[in-house]
């Protein structure tokens, strides 16, 4: 994506994507003065490079404060921050910031600068040169979906809250940084453009890898974007950091269950795909066959349906025993036309909204070019989220159980430290 | 990418417009924005002109009448030669440089009672600035001049005095009405706390600045007419020298004269501030 930007004189952060770098938080707290409990108590956490990890908990949980350690907009009491490896706890915090991405709720766009010199002052202050940085606004703008021609030299005001937030994420990316923060980035536009600004940062994550952490309330959204959640409580103690899966089908205390809320399987639904579940055959003719072909076909099989494929082996109609009958002969008006498809590509979701709508209670599922692959019906799906969620809680336990022998190994070493010491 | 909008809607939906439980709801972004507005013209020909104009009308008529008056000897001697071109400097320059030096004290001041280690002294900070300007003028320099003796630079001294307060107490609101979370913005991009105060809380801070700048200012021309008390000279004096000896046309000159000052210093500095406020805070 940044072929565009080159030039002698450049930076070595242009020509080149950075893509992810990894991030450890070592036992980071942040006590305020005159306030005995600490805000964010004792957080370690690992994420890796190229991870999007969502930080999500009830509002004042500190997850923001622990947002802001990172980039050290707020400056740890105790604990260690490295970012690749590097400890930047004691690194000058306008040196580490000019490296780290950084988007907030309402964009934060200074409403005096026009788009182009909002998105250019990172570049410019990290030493670009003038024409490269002129390149980079053109192609972020690019990137987030913003024709640069329009919206170049325009005012915050003159742009709409979507629009204003996504000229805020190339803000925050035009430097190029490896690590992304955003801090409720979407919380304040309407639920419509959310979901627009959401999809958009999956494809933009998919192209660019970097390390996003991102904070939220909004547990949907978390399982929408996160590779990896981190369900925060009260002075940010993570209760369970995991897979959007794994805390789905198996929360590890009230208090996350409690935040995954209402319709956890159905959420679950979301997270795999129909090439995931088995897609069973189902007997098909097609429009080209005889008539009497069919009507055996009918009168013989086991099944007392069949779908009709057109001539690119599209589905077409589905037939059922008496429909023939029904239309006297007349394949033009027999049958029932195929109104919804799905691809291997979509949700369970998906699929279980077309099962329930159609009256047979099956979908034909598609490949690429609409041929037929097979179909879904009830019946699968019920067994295949069965088979997930078992499968889901039998990794999960596993991992408790893991977990639980690590833990157990600890404390013996600590016991026995504390006995060798006395 | 795909916008949302370029994407064909399922049914009947016309481009741009979802369906949300069997309702429309029209994307926002998909909204046609409305053509990129070619600059608008901030000075207008009637800002340029009008207030001018109607100076110009009232100096002249004032002229006229001056010179057909009948005038005693008292009078005539009041107004002797360039005296009333000397007066008229001598206020400009009064005014000039108390403001200059309001600037010089009050912004700084203001930039430094907004820092994060200084915020606790304002409200005193304040205080002290409020007694200066509620303390009657007159008394000020009174006062001045029992201490730092006659003399212009007394007068401006008081001037400045009296002036800091509303110059000081926009600056600091105008810093501080500044959103937090563009601050936070501002630091968290990697901008130093030199240039975010440069280059994102000055400029937005800018038109409540100047309306402040634009108050001492005109406060000042007024109060250079007590310059007169301190051995200062300007217009006061021609007003002082009116009412002393009961010349009416003396008294009225050096008023007319005032005001007509006040209303084009007003003038200007609103042009400034036309020409300094930030394109992007302007109004739609």
């Amino acid at each position: 994506m940044s072929e565009t930007v080159t030039g002698p004189t450049e930076t070595p952060a242009a020509g080149t994507t950075a893509s992810g770098a990894t991030i450890r938080l070592e036992n980071l707290t942040k006590s305020y003065p005159g306030n005995p409990a600490p805000a964010v108590d004792n957080v370690t956490m690992d994420i890796k490079a190229g991870e999007t990890v969502i930080l999500v908990g009830p509002s004042g949980c500190g997850k923001s404060t622990t947002l802001k350690m990172i980039n050290r907009l707020i400056e740890p009491t105790s604990g260690r921050i490295r970012i690749n490896d590097e400890d930047v706890t004691d690194m000058d915090p306008v040196k580490l910031r000019r490296k780290i991405g950084y988007a907030i709720q309402s964009s934060g766009l200074f409403p005096h600068m026009t788009v182009a010199e909002n998105i250019a002052l990172v570049p410019k202050m990290t030493g670009w040169s003038k024409s490269g940085v002129k390149d980079r606004v053109e192609e972020m703008l690019d990137l987030v979906g913003l024709d640069p021609r329009e919206f170049h030299g325009r005012y915050p005001r003159q742009l709409s809250g979507g629009q204003q937030q996504r000229v805020g994420v190339a803000r925050a990316l035009a430097a190029d940084p490896p690590v992304l923060l955003m801090d409720e980035p979407f919380g304040a536009v309407d639920p419509i453009t959310r979901d627009h600004l959401q999809d958009e940062l999956i494809r933009l994550q998919h192209e660019l890898h970097k390390t996003i952490v991102f904070v939220t309330h909004d547990f949907d959204e978390a399982i929408k974007l996160g590779d990896r959640i981190a369900v925060l409580r009260e002075r940010s103690h993570i209760a369970q950091f995991d897979t959007p899966e794994a805390i789905l089908t198996n929360p590890t205390d009230d208090f996350v269950s409690g935040f995954v809320g209402a319709g956890a399987a159905l959420k679950r639904l979301n997270l795999t795909r129909v090439r995931d579940v088995g897609i069973a055959d189902f007997p098909t003719v097609t429009v080209e066959d005889p008539l009497q072909l069919i009507f055996d076909k009918l009168r013989d099989g086991s099944h007392n349906e069949l779908l009709m494929l057109d001539r690119r082996n599209r589905p077409y109609k589905w037939l059922r025993r008496g429909d023939l009958m029904r239309a006297k002969g007349s394949l033009a008006r027999a049958g029932q036309l195929v109104h919804d498809t799905v691809t291997r590509d979509a949700t369970l979701h998906d699929a279980l909204e077309a099962v329930l709508t159609d009256s047979g209670g099956r979908v034909a599922v598609t490949g690429r070019r609409g041929e037929f692959i097979g179909v879904v019906d009830m019946q699968t799906l019920m067994n295949s989220v069965h088979e997930l969620l078992e499968a889901d809680r039998l990794t999960a336990m596993e991992h408790q159980h893991d977990l639980e022998h690590l833990r157990g190994h600890q404390t013996e070493q600590e016991l026995e430290g504390g006995g060798s010491g006395l | 990418m795909t916008p949302s909008h370029q994407a064909p809607p399922k049914g009947a939906r016309p481009p741009g417009e979802h369906d949300v439980g069997g309702h429309a709801f029209r994307d926002e972004e998909a909204e046609p924005s409305p053509p990129s507005p070619g600059p608008p013209r901030r000075i207008t020909w009637k800002k340029l002109v009008l207030v001018p104009a109607v100076l110009t009308v009232v100096l002249v008529a004032t002229y006229l009448w001056i010179t057909h008056v009948e005038l005693d000897s008292i009078a005539r001697n009041s107004l002797a030669g360039d005296i009333v071109e000397v007066r008229w400097w001598q206020h400009v320059r009064l005014t000039a440089i108390s403001t200059f030096w309001v600037l010089i004290i009050a912004i700084p001041l203001g930039i430094a009672l907004t820092r994060p280690g200084l915020k606790k002294a304002a409200p005193g900070v304040t205080v002290i600035a409020n007694i200066g300007q509620a303390t009657p003028a007159i008394g000020l320099l009174a006062l001045l001049v029992i201490w730092l003796g006659i003399g212009p630079s007394t007068a401006i001294i008081g001037m400045v005095i009296y002036a800091v307060l509303p110059v000081l107490s926009n600056t600091v609101a105008g810093l501080n009405s500044i959103e937090p979370t563009l601050v936070e913005a501002s630091r968290g991009i990697g901008m130093s706390a030199m240039g975010t105060l440069t280059k994102v809380e000055l400029p937005l801070a800018v038109p409540l600045i100047l309306a402040g700048v634009r108050t001492a200012l005109v406060l000042n021309v007024g109060t250079a007419t007590l310059a007169t008390f301190g051995g200062g000279g300007g217009l006061g004096d021609l007003i002082t020298s009116g009412i002393q000896t009961q010349r009416m046309p003396v008294l009225i000159l050096g008023s007319v004269l005032t005001v007509v000052l006040a209303l084009l210093v007003d003038w200007l500095a609103s042009l400034v501030e036309l020409w300094l406020t930030p394109r992007g805070l302007e109004e739609a």
